[in-house]
Protein backbone atom coordinates (compact mmCIF):
# COMPACT_ATOMS: atom_id res chain seq x y z
CA UNK A 1 0.00 0.00 0.00
CA UNK A 2 1.01 3.47 -0.18
CA UNK A 3 3.40 4.65 2.06
CA UNK A 4 2.08 7.31 5.30
CA UNK A 5 -1.38 7.31 3.63
CA UNK A 6 -2.76 9.62 0.56
CA UNK A 7 -4.75 11.47 3.11
CA UNK A 8 -1.51 12.85 4.90
CA UNK A 9 -0.99 16.44 4.15
CA UNK A 10 1.35 19.39 5.45
CA UNK A 11 -1.07 22.29 6.86
CA UNK A 12 -0.19 26.01 5.04
CA UNK A 13 -1.67 28.52 7.40
CA UNK A 14 -2.52 32.24 6.39
CA UNK A 15 -0.64 34.89 8.20
CA UNK A 16 -1.92 38.08 7.05
CA UNK A 17 0.60 38.08 3.53
CA UNK A 18 2.40 35.53 4.77
CA UNK A 19 1.90 31.60 4.59
CA UNK A 20 3.18 29.25 7.96
CA UNK A 21 4.32 25.57 7.67
CA UNK A 22 5.12 24.19 10.54
CA UNK A 23 6.98 20.43 9.28
CA UNK A 24 5.65 18.77 12.28
CA UNK A 25 6.35 15.28 11.36
CA UNK A 26 9.32 12.86 9.75
CA UNK A 27 8.97 14.43 6.08
CA UNK A 28 9.23 11.18 3.37
CA UNK A 29 9.87 11.82 0.22
CA UNK A 30 6.43 12.17 -1.18
CA UNK A 31 5.21 14.15 1.21
CA UNK A 32 7.53 16.87 0.61
CA UNK A 33 7.00 17.00 -3.10
CA UNK A 34 3.16 17.35 -2.33
CA UNK A 35 4.64 20.17 0.08
CA UNK A 36 6.17 21.68 -2.86
CA UNK A 37 3.18 21.53 -5.14
CA UNK A 38 0.79 22.47 -2.54
CA UNK A 39 2.52 25.83 -1.40
CA UNK A 40 3.23 26.78 -5.22
CA UNK A 41 -0.63 26.95 -5.65
CA UNK A 42 -1.44 28.76 -2.38
CA UNK A 43 0.98 31.24 -3.16
CA UNK A 44 -0.28 31.74 -6.43
CA UNK A 45 -4.68 31.77 -5.00
CA UNK A 46 -3.78 33.63 -2.09
CA UNK A 47 -0.74 36.37 -3.48
CA UNK A 48 0.96 36.15 -0.47
CA UNK A 49 4.36 37.99 -0.06
CA UNK A 50 6.28 35.89 2.33
CA UNK A 51 6.53 31.83 3.08
CA UNK A 52 7.73 30.86 6.62
CA UNK A 53 8.84 27.48 6.89
CA UNK A 54 9.35 26.30 10.39
CA UNK A 55 11.57 23.36 10.50
CA UNK A 56 12.31 23.45 14.21
CA UNK A 57 10.26 19.45 14.84
CA UNK A 58 12.57 18.41 11.84
CA UNK A 59 15.48 15.89 13.11
CA UNK A 60 17.18 15.74 9.80
CA UNK A 61 17.49 17.69 6.89
CA UNK A 62 19.30 15.52 3.87
CA UNK A 63 20.17 16.49 0.56
CA UNK A 64 16.46 15.68 -0.62
CA UNK A 65 14.20 17.83 1.71
CA UNK A 66 17.16 20.29 1.01
CA UNK A 67 16.58 20.00 -2.73
CA UNK A 68 12.87 20.36 -1.64
CA UNK A 69 13.50 23.61 0.36
CA UNK A 70 15.69 25.03 -2.44
CA UNK A 71 12.88 24.77 -4.96
CA UNK A 72 9.99 26.11 -2.97
CA UNK A 73 12.54 29.21 -2.34
CA UNK A 74 13.14 29.47 -6.19
CA UNK A 75 9.26 28.77 -7.28
CA UNK A 76 8.51 31.77 -4.47
CA UNK A 77 10.52 34.19 -5.58
CA UNK A 78 9.45 33.45 -9.43
CA UNK A 79 5.85 33.85 -7.64
CA UNK A 80 7.23 37.47 -6.55
CA UNK A 81 7.24 35.90 -2.65
CA UNK A 82 9.98 35.30 -0.43
CA UNK A 83 10.71 32.21 1.86
CA UNK A 84 12.56 32.29 5.09
CA UNK A 85 13.55 28.64 6.45
CA UNK A 86 13.42 29.41 10.66
CA UNK A 87 13.94 26.78 13.97
CA UNK A 88 16.80 24.80 12.00
CA UNK A 89 18.13 22.63 15.07
CA UNK A 90 21.99 23.37 15.55
CA UNK A 91 22.45 19.64 15.01
CA UNK A 92 21.05 19.37 11.75
CA UNK A 93 23.03 23.08 10.78
CA UNK A 94 26.35 20.89 11.79
CA UNK A 95 25.49 17.83 9.67
CA UNK A 96 24.36 20.09 6.69
CA UNK A 97 27.60 21.88 6.67
CA UNK A 98 29.73 18.57 6.40
CA UNK A 99 26.71 17.13 4.31
CA UNK A 100 27.83 19.77 2.05
CA UNK A 101 24.81 20.89 1.03
CA UNK A 102 24.81 24.30 -0.14
CA UNK A 103 21.09 25.12 0.45
CA UNK A 104 20.90 27.85 -2.52
CA UNK A 105 19.20 31.02 -2.22
CA UNK A 106 17.23 29.59 1.05
CA UNK A 107 17.30 32.30 3.68
CA UNK A 108 17.05 31.40 7.14
CA UNK A 109 16.65 33.22 10.78
CA UNK A 110 17.12 31.53 13.80
CA UNK A 111 12.84 30.99 14.78
CA UNK A 112 9.60 32.10 13.75
CA UNK A 113 9.85 36.22 15.02
CA UNK A 114 12.85 36.71 13.90
CA UNK A 115 11.81 35.37 10.26
CA UNK A 116 8.70 37.92 10.01
CA UNK A 117 10.67 40.65 10.85
CA UNK A 118 13.16 39.19 8.39
CA UNK A 119 10.49 39.56 5.95
CA UNK A 120 8.94 42.37 6.80
CA UNK A 121 12.48 43.88 6.54
CA UNK A 122 12.85 42.99 2.88
CA UNK A 123 9.37 43.68 1.65
CA UNK A 124 9.62 47.01 3.62
CA UNK A 125 6.82 46.81 5.54
CA UNK A 126 5.95 47.29 9.08
CA UNK A 127 6.24 44.60 11.17
CA UNK A 128 2.67 44.52 13.73
CA UNK A 129 3.40 46.25 17.26
CA UNK A 130 3.58 43.74 19.26
CA UNK A 131 6.42 42.26 17.61
CA UNK A 132 8.16 45.97 17.45
CA UNK A 133 7.26 45.86 20.83
CA UNK A 134 8.97 42.41 21.56
CA UNK A 135 12.36 43.18 19.65
CA UNK A 136 13.34 46.19 21.78
CA UNK A 137 14.15 44.09 24.97
CA UNK A 138 16.84 42.43 22.88
CA UNK B 1 35.13 -6.21 18.12
CA UNK B 2 32.01 -7.82 19.79
CA UNK B 3 28.19 -7.40 17.74
CA UNK B 4 25.80 -7.15 20.20
CA UNK B 5 22.36 -6.22 18.19
CA UNK B 6 21.41 -6.42 15.11
CA UNK B 7 18.55 -5.59 13.07
CA UNK B 8 17.19 -5.90 9.29
CA UNK B 9 15.07 -3.52 7.53
CA UNK B 10 13.78 -4.24 3.96
CA UNK B 11 13.99 -1.11 1.99
CA UNK B 12 11.22 -1.58 -0.65
CA UNK B 13 8.94 1.39 -0.78
CA UNK B 14 9.62 5.27 0.03
CA UNK B 15 8.36 5.12 2.96
CA UNK B 16 11.02 2.72 4.00
CA UNK B 17 13.53 5.74 4.12
CA UNK B 18 11.89 7.38 7.03
CA UNK B 19 11.40 3.86 8.37
CA UNK B 20 15.14 3.07 8.53
CA UNK B 21 16.20 6.51 9.53
CA UNK B 22 13.65 5.76 12.67
CA UNK B 23 15.26 2.70 13.60
CA UNK B 24 18.95 4.40 13.14
CA UNK B 25 17.95 7.32 15.27
CA UNK B 26 16.37 4.72 17.79
CA UNK B 27 19.71 2.67 17.89
CA UNK B 28 22.14 5.64 18.30
CA UNK B 29 19.82 6.64 20.89
CA UNK B 30 20.14 3.66 22.78
CA UNK B 31 24.04 3.53 22.46
CA UNK B 32 23.52 7.26 23.97
CA UNK B 33 25.75 8.59 20.74
CA UNK B 34 25.54 12.28 21.07
CA UNK B 35 22.46 14.58 19.79
CA UNK B 36 25.39 15.44 16.66
CA UNK B 37 26.38 12.02 16.07
CA UNK B 38 23.12 10.64 16.09
CA UNK B 39 21.88 13.31 13.38
CA UNK B 40 24.98 12.50 10.94
CA UNK B 41 24.57 8.88 11.00
CA UNK B 42 21.03 9.53 10.55
CA UNK B 43 21.53 11.68 7.82
CA UNK B 44 23.66 9.46 5.97
CA UNK B 45 21.29 6.80 6.57
CA UNK B 46 18.99 8.25 5.09
CA UNK B 47 21.16 9.24 2.18
CA UNK B 48 22.28 5.64 1.54
CA UNK B 49 18.65 4.04 1.92
CA UNK B 50 17.30 6.64 -0.55
CA UNK B 51 20.40 5.41 -3.03
CA UNK B 52 19.25 1.81 -2.42
CA UNK B 53 15.57 2.28 -3.41
CA UNK B 54 16.44 4.91 -6.48
CA UNK B 55 19.57 3.45 -7.88
CA UNK B 56 19.30 -0.22 -6.32
CA UNK B 57 15.42 -1.13 -7.06
CA UNK B 58 15.60 -1.72 -2.94
CA UNK B 59 16.95 -3.91 -0.82
CA UNK B 60 17.84 -4.16 2.54
CA UNK B 61 19.78 -2.37 5.16
CA UNK B 62 21.85 -4.39 8.38
CA UNK B 63 22.31 -2.50 11.55
CA UNK B 64 24.79 -4.02 13.77
CA UNK B 65 25.26 -2.41 17.61
CA UNK B 66 29.56 -3.19 17.96
CA UNK B 67 31.43 -3.09 21.23
CA UNK B 68 35.26 -2.73 20.89
CA UNK B 69 36.50 -2.39 24.13
CA UNK B 70 34.91 0.44 25.96
CA UNK B 71 33.97 2.28 22.92
CA UNK B 72 30.23 1.59 21.21
CA UNK B 73 29.73 2.05 17.50
CA UNK B 74 27.14 1.33 15.05
CA UNK B 75 27.56 -0.31 11.50
CA UNK B 76 25.11 0.02 8.78
CA UNK B 77 25.44 -2.11 5.33
CA UNK B 78 22.68 -1.41 2.52
CA UNK B 79 22.74 -4.50 0.01
CA UNK B 80 20.82 -4.48 -3.43
CA UNK B 81 20.70 -6.23 -6.26
CA UNK B 82 20.78 -3.65 -9.01
CA UNK B 83 22.37 -2.79 -11.70
CA UNK B 84 25.40 -1.63 -10.14
CA UNK B 85 28.11 1.68 -10.05
CA UNK B 86 30.28 1.72 -13.25
CA UNK B 87 32.35 4.71 -11.92
CA UNK B 88 32.62 4.34 -8.19
CA UNK B 89 34.44 7.14 -7.84
CA UNK B 90 32.71 9.08 -10.57
CA UNK B 91 29.94 8.25 -7.83
CA UNK B 92 31.40 9.58 -5.22
CA UNK B 93 32.00 12.98 -6.30
CA UNK B 94 29.78 15.93 -5.13
CA UNK B 95 27.15 17.11 -7.92
CA UNK B 96 27.47 13.60 -10.09
CA UNK B 97 23.73 12.34 -10.21
CA UNK B 98 21.64 10.66 -11.89
CA UNK B 99 18.43 10.09 -9.80
CA UNK B 100 16.63 13.40 -8.32
CA UNK B 101 19.27 14.26 -4.91
CA UNK B 102 21.64 16.86 -4.96
CA UNK B 103 24.48 13.92 -5.97
CA UNK B 104 25.75 14.49 -2.64
CA UNK B 105 24.39 11.07 -1.58
CA UNK B 106 27.42 8.88 -1.50
CA UNK B 107 30.06 11.48 -0.91
CA UNK B 108 28.15 13.52 1.60
CA UNK B 109 27.24 10.16 3.78
CA UNK B 110 31.18 9.80 3.51
CA UNK B 111 31.90 12.88 5.54
CA UNK B 112 29.19 12.01 8.23
CA UNK B 113 30.60 8.71 9.18
CA UNK B 114 33.72 7.49 10.81
CA UNK B 115 34.43 4.32 8.40
CA UNK B 116 32.71 4.07 5.06
CA UNK B 117 33.40 1.04 2.07
CA UNK B 118 31.36 0.34 -0.88
CA UNK B 119 31.59 -2.72 -3.46
CA UNK B 120 29.70 -2.56 -6.46
CA UNK B 121 29.96 -3.91 -10.22
CA UNK B 122 27.67 -3.78 -12.99
CA UNK B 123 24.82 -6.36 -12.97
CA UNK B 124 25.78 -7.34 -9.22
CA UNK B 125 24.45 -4.38 -7.13
CA UNK B 126 26.31 -2.34 -4.75
CA UNK B 127 26.83 -2.94 -0.89
CA UNK B 128 27.85 0.03 1.12
CA UNK B 129 28.98 -0.01 4.85
CA UNK B 130 29.58 2.94 7.14
CA UNK B 131 30.15 3.17 10.69
CA UNK B 132 30.15 5.68 13.38
CA UNK B 133 31.40 5.28 16.94
CA UNK B 134 30.58 7.24 20.21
Amino acid sequence: MDEGGLAERIPILRMGEFLLVTIQVDMHDRLAIRLQEELTQRISATRAKGVLIDITALDIVDSFIGRILGNIAQLSRVLDAQTVVVGMQPAVAITLVELGLPLPGIRTALNLERGIALLHAALGTSPPAESRHDRRGE
Amino acid sequence: MIVEGSEKIAIRQSGDIVRVRQIVRHWSVRLRFSIVDQTKLVTAASELARNTFEHGGGGICVLESLMEGARAGLRLRFEDEGPGIANVDLALKDGYTTGSGMGLGLGGARRLVDEFAITSHPGQGTQVTITRWR
